[in-house]
This record gives structure tokens, sequence and C-alpha cells, in this order.
């Protein structure tokens, strides 16, 4: 049989599914092991124990000063800042999107405008967003939107033109203005468009956090591991980022399942 | 004078010419079959028709009014796909039939109920109520071209533009869909014109059958000269001629003298 007809039975699946996992951390177990025999003072990588350790301690102990559990405050910060920076791309990727879609002045104007501006590297701008907007929520904030709106705008704006002819026609023909076809055509259908755009998008956002966090802030994940980085404190940075990982994960399996849940007719098909 | 009223039409794109001089005359109620080789302009013709686009020259008229610009609730159409809204289920469907021409596309209170009950009505005469819930995806190709028809009607166009409705469906279901479309239309009394590829279908369902056909040919440029109507069949009773020539009445005759 070739091999591109060979698919793995249900239990099959879930242990290859689960492999990669094992073999990285036998791989680190290891690699720990081997170093810490070595020289027991060894901070690059920390047993498993010690990291399940730390963890505990960060989830749970305060601060001794401020009596603030802070990883659960660095979480609270990021996650405000990503969720707005998200919900701010996502309400002008949108507006922008139909805009560009639907009219051709606004594509006229604007397509070319859009897909030079998601050319520019946004990292490179972070240094001019601190000088216009300081050191605080907005300067972050804004760099994520900077750096994935225009991206969203020009997918969801394609997603527009690709809706058929058709139904564009159809609607007219049913006595539609502009705004009705907006609205209850074009909107509706590019919605899950919209979920699916943000779900590709939250790594960039994550990435422009991150390092908005690690230049210039007083809380936040990012802030932190670059932080304790100073110490080459690797146990904590680990959890740091186990815990991003996870938050990443939970977060697009939600919005998966949104997506799922609010557009019935997107599977009616299948 | 002639409910829809095509004068002198000519359609260019860059220098390729599709059509030229269609004229053609149909009275209010009349279903107009289009047949013609493949690419020879029938669907340019309805999208004329339809206002979709504007003709590089001439005119159509529909009861005298002025050529519209866009399309609009007179011309209702069905294509051959995506002519139904995915994202709605069908009795939404034919909701929206009814209220995408206010000023939100929605309607509320007792309009929205009686827009409703509309739809239902609307979905037991097409045999579609059991499906009501569903989404069009859902359906088979004859019930999704069904509900477009049904979509169509149900804003009451004055003319109903089909563009080969039936193409994609199986010989069976078309059978089912040229008697369901007759009793329609019988009920209705809609002017139709329908483009179809199937001979057989234009005759069958047309009070007359247009041809279009390219009169002139250029051997070393074949874009040069467009297609027009070569032919204007009266297709009632079967195709066989002369059986509705009026008698001339005592009247007519001292009229006459
Ligand atoms: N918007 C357009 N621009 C350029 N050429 C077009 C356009 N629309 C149709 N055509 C051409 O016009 C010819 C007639 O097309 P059409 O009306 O779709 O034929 P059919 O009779 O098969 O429906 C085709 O050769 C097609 O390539
Ligand atoms: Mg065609």
């Amino acid at each position: 049989m070739r091999l591109i007809n060979k698919t793995p039975a249900r239990a099959g699946a879930v242990f290859l599914a689960a492999l990669p996992f094992i073999v990285i951390a036998i791989a680190y177990a290891i690699g720990s092991d081997i170093r810490l025999s070595a020289n027991p003072q060894d901070k690059l990588l920390p047993a498993p124990s010690t990291i399940w350790d730390t963890a505990v301690r960060l989830f749970t102990e305060p601060d001794k000063r401020t009596r603030d559990i802070l990883l659960w405050k660095d979480t609270w910060a990021s996650l405000i800042r990503l969720g707005v920076g998200v919900a701010v791309s996502a309400v002008i990727s949108l507006t922008l999107g139909m805009v560009i879609g639907l009219l051709p002045y606004a594509r006229a104007g604007l397509s070319g405008f859009v897909a030079v501006l998601s050319m520019v590297p946004p990292l490179a701008l972070l240094p001019i967003l601190f000088i216009v907007f300081g050191l605080g929520e907005l300067s972050k904030i804004v760099l994520i939107v900077i750096g994935i709106t225009p991206f969203m705008t020009r997918d969801l704006a394609q997603r527009v033109l690709d809706i058929p002819r058709e139904q564009i026609v159809k609607a007219q023909t049913l006595g539609a203005s502009s705004g009705v076809i907006a609205l209850r055509v074009a909107l509706p259908q590019i919605l899950p468009r919209l979920i699916s755009n943000i779900r590709l998008s939250l790594g960039s956002a994550w990435l422009f956090l991150i390092a908005a966090e690690a230049v210039a802030s007083n809380v936040g994940l990012g802030y932190r591991i670059f932080l304790v980085r100073r110490y080459l404190a690797m146990d904590v940075i680990l959890t740091y980022v186990m815990w991003i990982t996870l938050l990443a994960f939970v977060i697009d399996w939600a919005l998966r399942r949104l997506s799922r849940r609010a557009f019935p007719w997107m599977e009616a098909g299948l | 004078m002639s409910f829809v009223q095509v004068r002198d039409l000519w359609q260019a794109y860059g220098d390729r010419s599709i059509l030229e001089r269609v004229n053609v005359d149909v009275a209010e109620g009349e279903f107009i079959s289009i047949v013609g080789a493949s690419g020879c302009g029938k669907s340019t013709f309805l999208r004329m028709l339809l206002a979709e686009e504007r003709p590089t020259r001439g005119s159509i008229r529909i009861d005298g009014g002025e050529p519209a610009l866009e399309p609009n609730r007179e011309r209702g159409v069905v294509f051959q796909k995506y002519s139904v809204f995915p994202h709605l289920t069908v009795r939404d469907n034919l909701i929206a039939g009814q209220s995408f021409g206010t000023r939100w596309g929605a309607l509320f209170g007792g309009a929205k109920a009686a827009a409703r009950a509309n739809a239902d009505d609307m979905l037991a005469k097409i045999g579609l109520n059991h499906v009501a819930d569903q989404y069009p995806a859902s359906l088979s190709g004859g019930m999704q071209q069904r509900l477009a028809i049904a979509q169509a009607l149900i804003a009451k166009p004055r003319v109903l533009l089909l563009d080969e409705p039936f193409g994609a469906l199986d010989p069976g279901t078309r059978v089912q869909m040229h008697e369901f479309l007759q009793a329609l239309r019988d009920e209705t009394g809609m002017t139709v014109f329908m483009v179809t590829h199937d001979l057989e279908e234009g005759f069958k369902l047309g009070d007359r059958v247009l041809v279009f056909d390219k009169p002139r040919w250029d051997p070393h440029d074949p874009g040069a000269y467009g297609a027009t109507i070569t032919y204007d069949f009266d297709a009632r009773d079967g195709g066989i001629p002369f059986q509705h020539l009026n008698p001339p009445t005592t009247k007519d005759i001292t009229d006459a003298l």
C-alpha cells in the first residue's frame, strides 16, 4: 500500500500526537540531569522538579512587598493589552475590509495604501511609538494594532471580493441598498473569516506584546521574563513560557469553538 | 406598446463585439427562452436586461420607463448557482426577499410576522416547509434552485430573469423543475426570460424561443462581429404555428368597408 494511503488507528493517532511532547520532555530531563550531575549549581537547565516547585510558588505565593501574586498580575496586565489591541484591530480591519471590498472608490483609494502599510516592519516603529505615545499602555496596544491590522484588513477585503457576484446582484434585485448589502450579506459571511484571522494573528500579537513589554514596562508576562533573565532564572522563564503557551492555546481553542457555535451555516454542507 | 422593449442593443468589451443590433419586443406575461452557442452572449444579454451592465449602444426599457442604471426590484434573477444566501436559513432567505428593501434590511413586529407567514406559505407551495430551518448548503441542487426562484418571486419583480437555472441539475430533477416553474408561472403570469442550452427545454417552457448567433463572421478576426437574434420562433402549442390567428369579427369587416 502507498504511504499516502496508510492511516493510523485512533489509539495510534493519540500516541503519535503525544510522541513529540514525550520526546522533548525526556530529552530535556536527560540534558538537565547530565548538566546538574556535572555541576549542581548549573542554572541553564533546571531539573523538572525544580521547575514544578517554582511554578507552584509563582502561581500561589504572593510577593513579600506588594502581597500580590505577581504571575496573576502579569497575566492580567498582558491579557488586557492583548485583548484591547486585538479587539481594536478587529474593529478597524472589519470596517476597512468591508469598505474596500464593497466600494470601488474606497478600493481605488485604499487598497494600495494598506498593501504598502502591511510591509512596514512594526517593531521598527516601536521607538517612534514610545516617543509619540509614551511608555504607558497606549504604545503597547498601538504596536499590536499596527502589527496585525494591515494583514487582517487585506484578507477581509479579499474575502468580501470573493463573495460571488451573483449574491450581490441578487440582493440588489431584492431592493437592498449598499448599506443593507454590507450589513446583511457581506458582514455575516465575513465574520467567521474575522475569527480565523484573529486566530492567525494572535501569534504575531503575542510577539509584539512581549517585545513591547520587554522594552518598557513594569508589569506583564514579557516584562517578567526579561527581568528575571538578568538572574538567569531559567525555572521562572520556563514556567512563564509554558504559561503563555497554554494561554495562547486556550484562546485559540475558545475562538475555534465560538466560530463553530456562532456560524452553523459554515458546516451545513459538510 | 410592448412591455419590454430592446432597441438597437450593442455590447462590446474592448474591441471584441459580443452583441450587435439586438431588437426585440416582449409583451407582458410572455415566457421567452433564449438559446445559442456557448459564449455567444446569452448571459451578457441577460446581464443587460438585469441592468448589471450597461450596453455600449441602444436601450432596454421596461413598461416604457427609463433604462435602468443598476439592478433593482423590477427585475428578479436566478443564476445557475450562488443565487441564495448561504448564511441564512431557507425561511430567512424568503424573508430576505421581503425585508432587504427596507432601511436596515430587517423587519420588526407585525411586518416581521407577516413576512414570516408569507414565507411559510411560499415554502408550503414549493414543498420546502420540512427544511425551513436548514441552511441552503444542506439542500439538494433542485431544492436550492426552487428556493432561489421562490426568493426572486416573493419580492414581486415585473420581469424574472433566469440564466441556465436548471443547467446543473440531473435530468429527472429538471423535469420536476419544469413543472414547478410552469405552475408558478401560470399562477403569477410573470414575464420571464430564460437562458438555456437545452433546446427542448426552451421550446417546452417558452412562448417564444430567441436564437442568438453571429450573422457576420470574419475568419481573420473572430471578435470583430457580435451575435444577434437570428430566429424568433413561436413556441406556443408545441411549436405548431398559426394557432392564434384571430378570425375577423363582423365589426372588423364593417370597419374595413
Ligand atoms: N466582463 C467581460 N469582459 C470581457 N469579456 C466578457 C465579459 N463578459 C463576458 N465576456 C465574453 O463575452 C462572451 C459572451 O459571454 P456570455 O454572455 O457569458 O456567453 P453565453 O452565451 O455562454 O452565456 C464570452 O466570449 C465571454 O468571454
Ligand atoms: Mg452563460
